[in-house]
């Protein structure tokens, strides 16, 4: 096995992260957004794996699994309501969706 | 008894207005009259079985109520109440005879609401017990604020709002200060009670009692209205109802008056005179202030809630001045600005029905299609610039000697008045009904039941007027503050 | 019930009849209600005044009958009742207003024939009758207020009777406010009268003053405040501006209410509160300094008139100058037989210039008439005179009063030399625009554009014939006013020997002196009104309009106007503009839009973050 250096995983899912985050920004369609925050809870799960093998532990896989389960109901709930709202609007553009201004 | 049965008539009449009046609205204001000419009649038998003892408050019906605070359900009745009582019901079937044309809709609400809100006021003048006349203060404000809000001009619910919050904000000053009350009582005597005649015994020492004069103070100031608490005033006015001005100023602001001389004056005597010079001050001020704004308005209603600012100035000048002469002044004056204020309000609602405006800009020249209705004018605008012959002279005279004694400059200051309500009177009806007509304006003379109205008020402000003394035979005895000495700074 | 107090009741029966009936009433019905409303209260005045005769004649004591009604309100101990008192003063005061009222009225029936709105007008005037006769009568200071507001109220109706002509309307305002400013101070009189006496009955106020009389200071101030309320109403200096605006109203009434009864109510005060003046004599002579300023000025000031009923106001202004100048002099009984005579020959003046005014198609500027003693030789006839009565021409009933006046002034302790000097002017003035008036009016040629339409009704003419009689002899009414006055004590030292050749022969003079400046000569243009600025400045009254208006009207109108929308309100409106302030504040966070929300999330956990490292 080869060892990885600790700091290159963590600049990995740091800058898996801020993709994330800036697709999160960026994007204006929902499904897009969507995937990004699937991005971005990838980019802390491999910083938990990271640190779990860094110090011989199983917490970090154990987060990992959290996280997966999280991310599935969240895509679950997240992808049902893309669908309502394509069914009601037509699209799936998420600026739309401003009824909550003060 | 009697001023229980009399709200509870009112309040009976008013729900079975509200439950089945929708389908007999023609038949409603028959009905509410009825109910108040009833009231009158009952009061007038009691008056007339009992006129002896008004000298002193007379108990009526009192039955526990929340037995674990020690609030009674306790009313009772002296002359200041009676003479309330009676100005209530009868600018009660005043506003009766102004809503049967104006009110277009959800009659029977309305009526309701007009009843509910008379209803209250007399639980004003006839509560003994401070939470019950709390409760009472509460329920006279909401059925006004919802004439003023719904069958209002066309900015009547920001009128309604501001007659609300601040109404509701003042009073709570006065809670505050009942509830410290009943607690000292208990301190004092053992026992919480909120009985009016219980807190007469009261040792208040002096820093404390001054605070709780004012937290009673400022709620009657509010409802006086005195400056600078007024400018709920104009604005309530303006967009209420005919029937709702006729109410608000004839008889809502009078419990204003009626709290500073039933609660704060006796009940505070030694902080009274310490804030003297203050409400003094504040009443020459609302004095001058409101006819120089009266003046300046060009809305018929406006120049009218002015007016009425300028007069209960007069009421606050008399009642801090400690003089039995003046406070005899001001229960005239109460009396006189409830009768001639209902009347001007009567005369706006009578022209805006006919004109659909209250600008006097697009009045004028009335005089030569509706000479009646112009002579009715001249008598009440006389009245309300202190013609003599009328009751509000009286009043004012009364006032104004009485002050003279302790406080000559605050009189002459006052007294300056007596021009500025000339000027506004002046105004009000030439603008109106003297100076060219404008192009085609004709308007209708009084019909039956504004005679009616019309006839009553002036009446009454003349028989009165000539023979004050049958209003004012039953003070002698009662003036509470007679025995002190004015310690405060003359002014 | 007597007579006595029935007197006020009979003109405000009239008045309700006249009032409520009001366009149901034909003329001839309505003339009948008014005439006897007035007619019956003048008879009784007879009456009562002969029973007061009779009585003074039999005890040497002041007679005076008093008659209670009822007790109007209670001021502390003191009853304030409806009460009337009839003594010498009020009876020549009675007599006047009936008697000259009534003949007023019948000549007002005659002028307000055609008017649509008659019996309104003859409702008020008996209205103003009832008021005037509840002010003389008055037993006490708030019902003598009570007839003083009731005559002011009146005045203000009548004055705006034809209220459709916005200048009418607006001199009945001015009328009322410019007198309500005197009120006041009246009023203000009383609170301190009663604060020193404890009573405001006058009989017992005057009792008091021999026992205990009021101090100085206090008696300085009340004979001040009443001598505000006196100059108010009787139009004088510094309040008589409303006067000459007050022309507006219909001729009778500028008669009846603005020449002969209204406005001498001042006087009558004065007279009345004779013993408290007595306690203050600073005011006296502030009393004859106010008569003898307002005599000249008014008389200056009707020099150059051109309308002739403003001619006759200013002269009503000058005439009561004299009143009051007499008062002043402590020559109480003079000035009110100079009130007297002056009702007289004041409303024939009047009434004879309604006349012509009514003639001519109400044209009243004098420079549109001339020649009219050929065209309207009874009526001019008459007009001169109430002219001559004006001058104090001698036999006339002005001579009688008006001399008296003037001879005690230069003896009296409130008053002296200057004063007389001042009266002396004065009644020079006083000629030079009255035969200025007649010259122009009556002589040259006819200068108006219409033919003149002279009524010939008897009921016009029977009150001008009877008040031309008055006015000749009218001065030799017995008045028995000595036992109602306190004599003044006049020093020892003789005065000059020429006084009375002089007092009586410069009017004569003046007349000479008006025929050369004004009479129309056969040969020369027609006279025109004069173009210099001392002419303007004195026929706009000498600029005390213009003066108060940019002083205190313009003043008090911009105040009250910039204030319209009430600076106590903004303050209360600044605490729900900072309400809505700040909730529009912090609404412009909650934008509803997701993406906004996550960056700003993402930069706060950035900044916290960077926070906790740095």
């Amino acid at each position: 096995m080869i060892d990885i250096p600790i700091t290159h995983v963590f600049m990995i899912s740091a800058l898996l992260f801020c993709v994330g985050f800036i697709g999160v920004l960026a994007r204006r369609n929902t499904l897009f957004m969507l995937m990004s925050l699937e991005v971005m809870l990838n980019a802390v799960g491999l910083a938990f794996v990271g640190a779990g093998s860094l110090w011989q532990e199983a917490d970090g896989q154990i987060m990992f699994i959290l996280i997966l389960t999280l991310a599935a109901a969240e895509v679950a709930i997240g992808l049902a309501l893309l669908i309502r709202m394509q069914h009601q609007r037509h699209n799936v553009d998420v600026d739309g969706l401003s009824q909550l201004r003060g | 008894m009697i001023l229980t049965n009399i709200i509870a008539i009112l309040m009976l009449v008013a729900l079975v207005s509200l439950i089945i009046g929708s389908k007999f609205s023609r038949s409603l204001p028959y009905l509410a009259a009825g109910s108040v000419v009833l009231c009158f009649f009952l009061l007038a038998r009691f008056a007339s079985n009992n006129h002896d003892i008004f000298h002193q408050a007379m108990p009526l019906l009192s039955v526990p109520w929340i037995t674990s605070l020690g609030i009674d359900y306790a009313t009772f009745i002296d002359s200041l109440s009676f003479i309330l009582v009676a100005l209530t019901l009868i600018l009660a079937l005043v506003c009766i005879l102004v809503s049967v044309n104006e009110i277009q809709h959800h009659h029977n609400f309305y009526y309701f609401n007009l009843l509910t809100a008379l209803a209250g006021i007399i639980g004003v003048f006839a509560a003994a017990d401070l939470f019950l006349f709390f409760f009472f203060w509460e329920v006279m404000l909401l059925p006004m604020t919802a004439l003023i809000a719904i069958w209002g001009h066309e900015n009547r619910r920001y009128a309604a709002i501001k007659f609300f919050i601040f109404t509701q904000v003042s009073s709570l000053l006065m809670l505050v200060a009942i509830i410290i009350m009943a607690f000292i009582h208990q301190q004092q005597f053992g026992e919480i009670s909120f009985n009016y005649f219980d807190w007469q015994r009261l040792n208040l020492s002096m820093p404390l009692q001054y605070w709780l004069m004012l937290g009673f103070f400022i709620a009657f100031a509010v409802k006086l209205p005195s400056f600078p608490f007024h400018t709920w005033l104009p604005d309530a006015h303006t967009q209420a109802p005919t029937a709702g001005s006729v109410l608000l100023a004839g008889v809502l602001l009078k419990t204003g008056a009626y709290g500073l001389m039933r609660f704060v004056l006796p009940l505070f005597e030694q902080a009274t005179v310490e804030f003297a010079p203050i409400a003094i001050a504040l009443g020459v001020i609302s004095i001058i202030y409101g006819a120089v704004m009266a003046f300046a308005q060009s809305d018929f209603k406006r120049l009218v809630a002015y007016s009425s600012i300028s007069h209960m100035g007069f009421v606050t000048l008399a009642l801090f001045s400690f003089s039995s002469i003046a406070y005899h002044g001001a229960i005239v004056t109460i009396v006189a600005h409830g009768l001639s204020s209902a009347a001007l309000f009567s005369m706006a609602g009578i022209l805006y029905q006919r004109l659909h405006t209250r600008e006097l800009s697009k009045m004028g020249g009335l005089f030569a299609s509706a000479p009646r209705m112009g002579g009715m004018l001249l008598v009440f605008v006389a009245a309300a610039f202190g013609m003599p012959g009328l009751l509000n002279f009286v009043g004012e005279f009364m006032t104004l000697t009485g002050t003279f004694a302790s406080h000559p400059v605050a009189t002459v200051l006052a007294a300056t008045a007596m021009i500025g309500s000339a000027i506004y009177g002046m105004y009000l009806f030439q603008g109106s009904f003297q100076g060219k007509p404008h192009a085609g304006v004709q308007i209708a003379d009084l019909l039956a039941h504004e005679w009616l109205l019309c006839g009553l008020l002036f009446a009454l402000l003349l028989y009165l007027g000539l023979f004050p003394q049958s209003l004012l035979m039953h003070f002698e005895a009662i003036y509470p503050a007679a025995n002190i000495t004015v310690t405060g700074g003359k002014l | 019930m007597t007579a006595l107090t029935l007197l006020p009741f009979f003109p405000l029966f009239s008045f309700l009849i006249l009032i409520i009936f009001s366009k149901r009433l034909n003329w001839q019905l309505a003339t009948v209600i008014a005439l006897s409303g007035v007619g019956l209260s003048f008879l009784a005045s007879v009456l009562l005044i002969n029973d007061l005769y009779a009585v003074s004649q039999s005890s040497d004591i002041s007679a005076g009958v008093r008659e209670s009604l009822w007790t109007w309100f209670m001021l502390g101990e003191h009853e304030v009742q409806v009460a009337f008192f009839l003594d010498p003063l009020s009876a020549v005061m009675i007599a006047v207003v009936t008697g000259v009222g009534w003949l007023i009225h019948g000549f007002a029936a005659a002028y307000m024939r055609e008017d649509e709105n008659y019996s309104r007008f003859m409702a008020y005037m008996n209205l103003f009758i009832c008021a005037m006769l509840i002010l003389v009568l008055a037993d006490n200071l708030v019902l003598l207020y009570l007839g003083w507001e009731g005559v002011g109220l009146c005045s203000f109706l009548l004055i705006g009777f034809w209220y459709q002509e916005p200048g009418n309307a607006i001199a009945a305002r001015k009328a009322f406010i410019v007198t309500r400013i005197g009120d006041t101070l009246l009023a203000l009189g009383l609170f301190y009268l009663f604060l020193e006496t404890n009573t405001l009955n006058i009989q017992e106020i005057l009792a008091q003053q021999d026992s205990s009389p009021l101090s100085s200071e206090a008696a300085w101030w009340i004979a001040l405040l009443l001598l505000g309320g006196a100059v108010g109403k009787s139009a004088q200096l510094p309040l008589h501006t409303w006067l000459p605006d007050a022309m507006a109203g219909p001729t009778p009434v500028s008669a009846l209410i603005h020449a002969a009864t209204m406005v001498t109510a001042g006087v009558y005060l004065i007279a009345r509160m004779q013993g408290v003046y007595l306690q203050a004599p600073d005011i006296l002579n502030l009393v004859a300094w106010t008569g003898s300023l307002t005599l000249l000025i008014a008389g200056i000031a009707a020099l150059a008139q051109e309308d002739i009923k403003r001619v006759l106001a200013y002269s009503t202004m000058s005439q009561i100058g004299y009143m009051m100048l007499g008062l002043g002099a402590g020559a109480n009984v003079a000035a009110i037989t100079h009130l007297m005579t002056h009702a007289f020959f004041k409303a024939l003046l009047f009434l004879t210039a309604g006349a012509i005014i009514l003639a001519a198609h109400h044209q009243q500027n004098i420079f549109h008439m001339g020649g009219l003693l050929k065209r309207m030789p009874l009526i001019s006839i008459l007009f001169v005179i109430g002219i001559a009565a004006l001058i104090a021409f001698p036999g006339t009933s002005g001579f009688v009063s008006k001399e008296a006046i003037i001879g005690q002034l230069w003896q009296s302790p409130t008053a002296g030399p200057a004063f007389w000097w001042m009266a002396i002017l004065g009644a020079f003035i006083t000629s030079l625009y009255s035969f200025r008036l007649v010259f122009i009016t009556f002589f040259g040629q006819y200068r108006g554009q219409h033919e003149l339409h002279p009524q010939r009704h008897f009921l016009l003419l029977v009150p001008l014939c009877m008040l031309a009689v008055l006015a000749i002899l009218g001065g030799y009414i017995p008045t028995n006013l000595e036992q109602v006055f306190v004599a003044v004590d006049a020093p020892d030292s003789q005065s000059p020997s020429w006084l009375h050749s002089v007092a009586i022969g410069l009017p004569l003079v003046a007349i000479v002196v008006a025929y050369v400046i004004y009479f129309p000569r056969a040969n020369a243009t027609e006279p025109v009104p004069g173009k210099g600025s001392l002419y303007r400045f004195s026929r706009n009254g000498l600029g005390f309009d213009a003066t108060y208006d940019a002083l205190l009207v313009k003043p008090f109108v911009k105040l009250a106007k910039l204030n319209r929308h009430d600076a106590i309100d903004l303050l209360v409106q600044l605490i729900s503009w900072n309400a809505f302030t700040w909730n529009s504040a912090a609404k412009a966070i909650q934008s509803g839009r997701l993406r906004w929300y996550a960056a700003t999330l993402g930069i706060g956990t950035i900044i916290l973050l960077l926070g906790v490292m740095l």
